[in-house]
C-alpha cells in the first residue's frame, strides 16, 4: 500500500510520463529581472505584515520579524530576582555561550591559546543545528577554483549585502578550515587519490562542496565534540545563559545562567565571553514549520541587543526551498539540497518542471510559493500543498545505486514511512531554515562591546540577506576558530571592574520610558508544543 | 475526530493523537521536555526510549521523534547514557599496534548475542563493526559504523559493557586522519593562501563599485 492519497498518486503517474523528456534537458536559469520580481512579490522576508518596528536599542527604528520583536523587547528573566554578582559560581578566562559547532571549534582554538575555558549549552553539547547539516561545507581548494571565485559567488547570491571584510575571512580561511577538520578526523567523501569528491550547490559557479555521505554536519559535530571531551574541557549542560554580565566600564565579563535542573541561577565571570547560540527556527515566523533543532530560538540576539550590540538584516531569514511536505512525522523537516545538486528536478501537480533546480534558496522558495499559489500547481498535502522533487531521475541520470551511496540519510527518512525516493519522487515546500541576520561583528569576531565575541549562527553581514548552502558550516569553523584565538588572547590582558546588570535595568526603563506593555519574557529558551492539545478551559466546557 | 491511541507515557495513562510520533505525543500528554530531546529530526542521538507493548515481553528501544505512537505502548526514557570514552592524543595515536583493542579493551568481551545490533535505529550492524575494529579493520570499522547518531541504544543492551559508539568515532578519527589518502589539492590551496597568493585578487574585490561587481557575477563562468 502507498504511503500517498490517490489524489497524490494521480499525479505522480503525471510526473512519471514526463519524466523521460525532462530527463537531459537543462533547464533555463532565471535573468536577474525575473529572480527580483519573483522574490519581491513571493519571498515572505517581503511580507510587510509579518514584520515590526523596533522602538528601542541599537537597532531602533529597524524591521524584525514580529516574533523576534516581541522578545528582543521582552521582560528579563532576572527582573524580579534578587542576585548576589560577588558569589561566583565560576570564574573563568573564557566563556562560551552554546554547543554546537561554532560554540566547539571556539571552545578547542581557546582552550589551546592557554585559557581557562567553560562552554555552557542549554540542552547537551551537540544537540545543535550543526548535527543536522546534511549537504556539505564549501570552500575554495580545486585547481579551477579560488577563494576569489567563491567570493563573487556568495557576495552575489547574498544580495551583494554582505559585509566585504567579513566575506574575506571566510573564503580565504576556507581551505585551512577543510584541513583543520581533516587532521582531526573528520572524514570527507575522497576519491581513491585523496581528490575530495565536491558538487555543485545552489548559487556556486564550481563545484567546491565537500561531504561527508550526507552527514556532513554530523561527522563534523562528533568529532569536534569528541576532541572538547579529549583536552577535557569543561562543559556545563542544561544551563543555558539568560543573561549577560557586564563589568561597571562596560566590558563583556560572563553571564547569568539558568540551571534547568537546581532551577537556580547562576553567575559566571569571565574575562571574555564567546556567544555561539545559534539560530531562530523554532520562532517559527509566519507560521512556517522550521528544520531547526529544539533550542533554536535566538537566545544569543536577545543578549547581545538587551547589552547594547548592534544586530544587522535581522528582517532576512533563510526558507529552504526543500522542507518535507509530507507525511505529518517529518513535515518541516529538511530534504538536502544536494538532492537537487545531483539531479533531481522540482516538479508541479502537472508534471511540469518550472525552475532550474539549482537557483539560490530564497529564489527557489519563492518560485515554489508562486507555483503554488498564483498558478495553483501545488500538490495537496496534510494542511497546505506542496511539490515534487522526482527524487528517481537521480538513479536515472547517474546509474543504479547513486540515491543509496550519495544521499542514504534521505533514503532511510522517507522509507521509515514507506516512501521509496528511488521509486516515487517526494513532497516538499519551503521551511524555515537559517537566520540570514544576527549579531554585527568585526573581523576579529568581536562585536561593539569590548570583550564579547560571536560565532555561528548567531551573527550576521557575513552572507548578506541569503546564505548560500555550504557557507554556514564553514563560518561556525573559520569564526569559531577566530573568536576563541582571539578570546584567549584577549582575556590574558583584560582587567575586570565589578559585574553589572545595570544594562537589564536600563533596558527595561527605556522599554517603559517608550511605551512598551508586554507579558513576554526573554531569552525564550524553548518553544513550547501542545500539538493540538485542546486547553483544559475548553476541555471544561466540554 | 482523530483516531486516537491510549499509552502509558513515563508510567502515566494518556490518550493522545494516532499520528504523533512518541516525541510529539509526551508533549500533547502535558510533558515539558528539557532532557531526551534535541534536534527532533533523528541526528542528534538525545531521545532513545525503551518501550514494551503492553501484555508483551519484548522490549524496544528507539528514538522517540523519528517513531510513531502505537496502541499499548509503555515507554521510559534512556536518557544521558554513561558512555565510557577514553581519552587520547590524535596526533600521539597511530592505526597500527592494535590501539582500539589497547584503548578499549572490553571490545574482546564481545559474547556476539547481536543485541545492538538489533537495538540500532539507524540499522547499522553494530556488531559487526565491533569485529571490524578487533581485527584492526578500522577502515571498515570506520565505514561501518559511519551512520551513527551516538544514541547508545546499543551499549545499554550490551552484557560485555562495551561503549560501541565511542569506538566506532575512534575508528572514523583515525581513518580520516591516517588512513584516508591526503589531499594533494587541498595542502597546495592552504600553501597558496598562506603565501598570500589571493590578496590582491580579494582586495580588488572588495573595492569595486556594485556596479562592476554585479557584472562580474551575472556573466560569471559556471563550471558544468
Ligand atoms: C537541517 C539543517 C541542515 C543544514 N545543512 C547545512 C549544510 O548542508 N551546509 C551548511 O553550510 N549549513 C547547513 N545548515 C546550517 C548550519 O548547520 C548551521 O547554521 C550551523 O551549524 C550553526 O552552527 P552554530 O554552532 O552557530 O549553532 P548550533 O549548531 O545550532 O549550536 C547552537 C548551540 O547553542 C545552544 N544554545 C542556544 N541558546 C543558548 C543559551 N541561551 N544558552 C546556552 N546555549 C544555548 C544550542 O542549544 C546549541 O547547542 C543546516 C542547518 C539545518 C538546521
Amino acid at each position: 500500500m502507498s504511503a500517498y492519497t490517490e489524489e497524490m498518486l494521480k499525479s505522480i503517474a503525471k510526473v512519471e510520463s514526463t519524466r523521460a523528456a525532462r530527463l537531459h534537458v537543462e533547464l533555463k536559469r532565471f535573468t536577474a529581472e525575473e529572480k527580483d520580481a519573483v522574490l519581491k512579490k513571493f519571498h515572505p522576508d517581503y511580507n510587510t505584515a509579518a514584520f515590526t518596528t523596533l522602538s528601542v536599542g541599537p537597532n531602533k527604528g529597524d524591521k524584525v520579524p514580529k516574533e523576534l520583536g516581541a522578545l528582543l523587547e521582552g521582560h528579563s528573566r532576572l527582573e524580579k530576582v534578587q542576585l548576589d554578582l560577588q558569589r561566583l559560581d565560576y570564574d573563568v578566562d573564557v566563556l562560551i555561550i552554546g554547543g554546537g559547532g561554532a560554540g566547539a571549534s571556539a571552545a578547542l582554538e581557546a582552550n589551546k591559546g592557554g585559557a581557562k575555558v567553560l562552554v555552557v549549552t542549554k540542552l547537551k553539547m551537540g544537540y545543535a543545528n550543526t548535527m543536522m547539516a546534511e549537504g556539505g561545507i564549501q570552500a575554495a581548494d580545486k585547481a579551477n577554483d579560488g577563494p576569489d571565485v567563491h567570493y563573487l559567488d556568495a557576495l552575489g547570491g547574498g544580495h551583494y549585502k554582505n559585509i566585504p571584510d567579513l566575506l574575506e575571512e571566510l573564503v580565504e580561511n576556507g581551505p585551512a578550515a577543510i584541513k583543520w577538520l581533516s587532521d582531526l578526523g573528520v572524514l570527507f567523501d575522497k576519491q581513491a587519490d585523496g581528490t575530495m569528491v565536491t558538487t555543485h550547490g545552489g548559487g556556486t559557479s564550481r563545484k567546491r562542496m565537500h561531504a561527508c555521505a550526507d552527514c556532513t554536519g554530523a561527522e563534523i559535530m562528533r568529532v569536534l565534540r569528541d576532541e572538547v571531551q579529549n583536552q577535557g574541557i569543561p562543559v556545563l549542560d542544561y544551563a543555558p545563559a539568560v543573561e549577560l554580565l557586564l563589568d561597571q566600564e562596560g566590558k563583556a565579563a560572563g553571564a547569568v545562567l539558568y540551571d534547568y535542573d537546581a532551577e537556580e541561577f547562576l553567575v559566571v565571570r569571565a574575562k571574555t565571553v564567546i556567544i555561539a547560540t545559534g539560530g531562530a527556527g523554532r520562532l517559527h515566523y509566519q507560521g512556517f514549520p522550521t528544520s531547526n533543532h529544539y533550542g533554536a530560538t535566538a537566545d544569543g540576539l536577545v543578549l547581545a541587543y538587551r547589552a547594547g550590540a548592534k544586530l544587522i538584516y535581522a528582517n532576512s531569514s533563510q526558507f529552504h526551498p526543500t522542507g518535507v511536505g509530507f507525511p505529518a512525522q517529518i513535515y518541516g523537516a529538511l530534504v538536502t539540497e544536494k538532492v537537487r545538486s545531483i539531479g533531481a528536478q522540482l516538479v508541479n501537480s502537472e508534471g511540469e518542471a518550472f525552475m532550474h533546480p539549482l537557483e539560490t534558496r530564497d529564489v527557489a522558495t519563492a518560485t515554489i510559493i508562486r507555483e503554488c499559489t498564483e498558478r495553483g500547481k501545488g500538490v495537496k498535502a496534510l494542511d497546505g500543498v506542496a511539490l515534487w522533487l522526482d527524487t528517481p531521475m537521480i538513479d536515472q541520470l547517474h546509474g543504479e545505486g547513486t540515491i543509496a551511496t550519495r544521499i542514504p540519510g534521505m533514503l532511510k527518512m522517507f522509507g521509515q514511512f514507506g516512501i521509496d525516493l528511488r521509486k516515487e519522487p517526494v513532497l516538499v515546500y519551503p521551511t524555515l531554515h537559517y537566520q540570514n541576520g544576527g549579531i554585527l561583528i568585526d573581523k576579529d569576531a568581536e562585536t561593539s562591546i569590548p570583550g564579547l565575541f560571536v560565532a555561528g549562527e548567531a551573527v550576521g553581514g557575513i552572507h548578506g540577506t541569503n546564505r548560500l548552502m555550504g557557507n554556514s558550516l564553514l563560518d561556525i569553523i573559520v569564526f569559531g576558530r577566530i573568536a576563541g584565538t582571539k578570546a584567549a588572547a584577549q582575556a590574558k590582558t583584560t582587567k575586570l571592574a565589578a559585574l553589572s546588570l545595570d544594562h537589564v535595568a536600563k533596558f527595561a526603563r527605556d522599554l517603559a520610558a517608550a511605551g512598551i506593555k508586554t507579558e513576554v519574557v526573554s531569552p525564550k529558551l524553548l518553544p513550547v508544543y501542545t500539538h493540538g492539545r485542546p486547553s483544559r478551559s475548553e476541555k471544561r466546557g466540554i | 475526530m482523530e483516531a486516537m491511541v491510549t499509552a502509558w507515557l513515563l508510567g502515566k495513562k494518556c490518550t493522545v493523537p494516532a499520528t504523533l510520533t512518541i516525541m510529539d505525543a509526551m508533549e500533547y500528554a502535558g510533558f515539558k521536555l528539557i532532557r531526551g530531546v534535541g534536534c527532533r529530526n533523528g541526528f542528534c542521538g538525545a531521545c532513545a526510549v525503551i518501550y514494551r507493548l503492553k501484555g508483551t515481553t519484548e522490549l524496544k528501544v528507539v528514538l522517540a521523534c523519528q517513531t510513531k505512537i502505537e496502541e499499548g505502548m509503555c515507554v521510559g526514557k534512556i536518557e544521558s547514557f554513561p558512555l565510557n570514552k577514553r581519552s587520547f592524543n590524535l596526533e600521539e595515536l597511530r592505526p597500527t599496534d592494535n590501539i582500539i583493542g589497547q584503548l578499549y579493551p572490553e571490545i574482546y568481551s564481545c559474547i556476539g548475542c547481536n543485541a545492538c545490533t538489533k537495538g540500532c535505529p539507524e540499522g547499522i550492524n553494530v556488531m559487526q563493526y565491533i569485529a571490524y575494529a578487533q581485527r584492526g579493520e578500522y577502515e571498515k570499522c570506520a565505514r561501518e559504523s559511519f551512520d551513527c547518531v551516538g544514541c547508545n541504544i546499543c551499549a545499554s543492551r550490551c552484557p560485555a559493557q562495551i561503549s560501541h559508539s565511542a569506538v566506532g568515532l575512534l575508528a572514523r578519527r583515525l581513518t580520516g586522519r591516517y588512513l584516508e589518502p591526503q589531499c594533494a589539492h587541498l595542502e597546495k590551496r592552504v600553501a597558496e593562501v598562506e603565501q598570500g597568493l589571493y590578496r590582491e585578487p580579494l582586495t580588488k574585490l572588495k573595492n569595486l563599485p556594485l556596479a562592476e561587481l554585479q557584472k562580474l557575477y551575472n556573466n560569471r563562468e559556471i563550471e558544468k
